[in-house]
């Protein structure tokens, strides 16, 4: 555990000489987005099963905003502290286990969605987009969601020698996720042959959560299912992630 | 602290596949020396301190690091180790400060005695007026006197350099070696491969000559000197003829003839009388040098071979 923190200790430390360039980014991105296609595109759009088009695409916003901050920092940020500033063969010299390693980046990665998921609630709640109690659970999606995605998508970083798969996983994954995962339009609205691909997104099943917690309505499937579902993902990343670290740093 | 050595390998192996990196190697080293591995690329020096350090499990054979088991015990041993590695893995997001105050909470220093600590060896290796900047913009020798530096914050009880010096001008190795002489001074038992002569001569107390994964010759660079070598070398050169075809006929004088491609190395207890010899067989070199013998005879003698090429 306190080699965890020290770890976290080091990204922290990175993070304060930036902060003001990402919390801006979390805050002004999101509003953005509500004002243009909650009010702009709403306005012409009238009501999604019964809720205006702003309070509709809200909650999708909020999860999607984890999403993406969690693929961000997973991808180039994990690559490059094994291949360019070898921060983790750096760390692995000394007692920290590659745990630690994965742990201490994980947990940097929740305070940074954490930070960006309550400043887009209050954006929301400004806007009058926040319709039942049950948000108080949001940020707990937020990081589960960021866990089944950034886990995973780290192990995956850790086994690159480059960056061009990347490319690949922001055209085939992250922007089809956030298209066509139930963000802007339900996924019922899709083709019946390609649904499935939107149930397989990790990004679904939050949507699904905090629109039902951020709207006060059942969500599709159960909870306990879309819960599941991501705690599946986060913990075969962890595992994966595990396998992958400890190849690359033992021989 | 226990007379036990501070490493200690028996018949130890690296393999990589069907590579085998280090070949069966016995080693013991004792607390407060300056220990070094020579040898050239390649001979399984690295791969021999990456066991030592605790990151690389060994194939087959024993290893003990401070007196507890590599694979059981790594996390603790690294704890007390300190490791300069071969490429440069400092912090470029961090502060030359920070690099030291993160890397002591990495060894679970509290963040007073971490700042301390920083402060104290910034002095140690000259870089007090940098504590502030990045890491990027200093010089090779002062990322290398920083890694050091880096590699001292846990005080530890052993240290691991990992060809110090390669590539820094003359002038940055020197400074850095006079920096790893204070800490041999203070007691610190260092271990340091090379491909430099020079280096292991300056800093070693005792060293291993290593080639093909084996260890091929062992002692102080005095003792392998006198052991494997003459007093002194004569290097002989014949404009543009090759120093092969001089064998035979230089052949009875001094100990021992070496043609390179460029000279020939004459081996001899005294220089001087077996140039007197040279000329008395009525050959006239376009030059003659008469030196004391190195530890590049040694490698040469031992392996056939030159050390950096």
């Amino acid at each position: 555990m306190a080699g965890t923190l020290a770890i976290l200790e080091r990204h922290l430390t990175i993070y304060k000489r930036n902060w003001y360039a990402s919390v801006f980014s979390s805050f002004i991105l999101p509003v953005l987005f509500v004002i243009s296609i909650g009010i702009g595109v709403g306005s012409y759009v009238g009501t999604v099963d019964g809720w205006e088009y702003l309070s509709y695409i809200v909650p999708g916003v909020l999860a999607s905003g984890a999403f993406q901050t969690a693929i961000g920092e997973s991808t180039f940020p994990v690559l490059g502290d094994f291949k360019w500033s070898r921060a983790y063969h750096a760390m692995r010299a000394t007692p920290l286990r590659i745990k630690d390693m994965i742990f201490g980046w994980q947990l940097y990665i929740q305070i940074r969605v954490f930070i960006a998921s309550v400043i887009f609630l209050v954006v929301s709640a400004i806007f009058g987009a926040v319709h039942s109690p049950w948000v108080v659970v949001t940020p707990l999606i937020c990081a589960l969601v960021a866990l089944a995605t950034a886990a995973p998508v780290s192990a995956f970083s850790a086994g690159l020698e480059n960056d061009s798969y990347f490319a690949l996983l922001f055209r085939f994954i992250v922007i089809p996720s956030t298209l066509f995962a139930g963000v802007f339009f339900p996924v019922t609205q899709l083709p019946l042959l390609v649904r499935p691909l939107a149930y397989a997104s990790p990004l679904w099943h939050a949507v699904e959560l905090c629109r039902a917690a951020m709207l006060g309505t059942p969500p599709p499937w159960p909870v306990a299912v879309h819960v599941g579902y991501l705690i599946v993902l986060a913990v075969g990343g962890l595992y994966w992630a595990d396998r992958a670290y400890s190849k690359r740093l033992k021989d | 602290m226990t007379q036990e050595p501070l490493i200690y390998a028996r018949d130890l192996v690296k393999k990589f596949g069907d590579f085998t990196a280090v070949n069966g190697i016995d080693l013991e080293v004792a607390p407060g020396e300056a220990f070094g591995f020579l040898g050239p690329n390649g001979a399984g020096k690295s791969s021999t301190m990456r066991m030592i350090g605790c990151v690389s499990t060994p194939t087959s054979g024993e290893l003990r690091i401070l007196g507890m088991d590599p694979v059981r015990d790594g996390s603790r041993i690294r704890g007390r180790l300190g490791v300069c590695p071969q490429l440069d893995n400092l912090d470029p997001d961090l502060t030359v400060f920070e690099n030291l105050t993160t890397y002591a909470r990495y060894f679970g220093i509290p963040r007073s005695e971490g700042r301390r600590r920083a402060a104290e060896l910034l002095e140690f290796v000259q870089l007090t007026e940098k504590a502030d900047g990045k890491v990027e913009p200093l010089s090779g020798g002062m990322k290398r006197r920083l890694t050091i530096a880096r590699a001292m914050v846990n005080e530890p009880d052993l240290v691991l350099l990992d060809e110090p010096t390669t590539g820094l001008d003359p002038q940055a190795r020197h400074l850095l070696w006079e920096r790893l002489f204070r800490l041999k001074q203070a007691g610190t038992t260092l271990v340091l491969t090379t491909h430099y002569m020079d280096e292991a001569e300056q800093l070693c107390d005792r060293l291993v000559v290593m080639d093909g994964g084996k260890i091929v010759a062992e002692g102080s660079p005095r003792h392998l000197i006198d052991t494997y070598s003459t007093k002194e070398v004569v290097e002989l050169r014949f404009g543009s003829d090759t120093p092969a075809s001089y064998v035979d006929k230089l052949e009875g004088i001094g100990d021992r003839l070496d043609p390179l491609p460029d000279r020939l190395l004459l081996y001899s207890a005294d220089g001087e009388g077996a140039v007197s010899e040279v000329h008395r067989r009525g050959y006239t070199p376009s030059s003659v040098l008469v030196r004391r013998s190195t530890l590049e005879d040694v490698f040469l003698i031992l392996t056939g071979r030159t050390l950096v090429d």
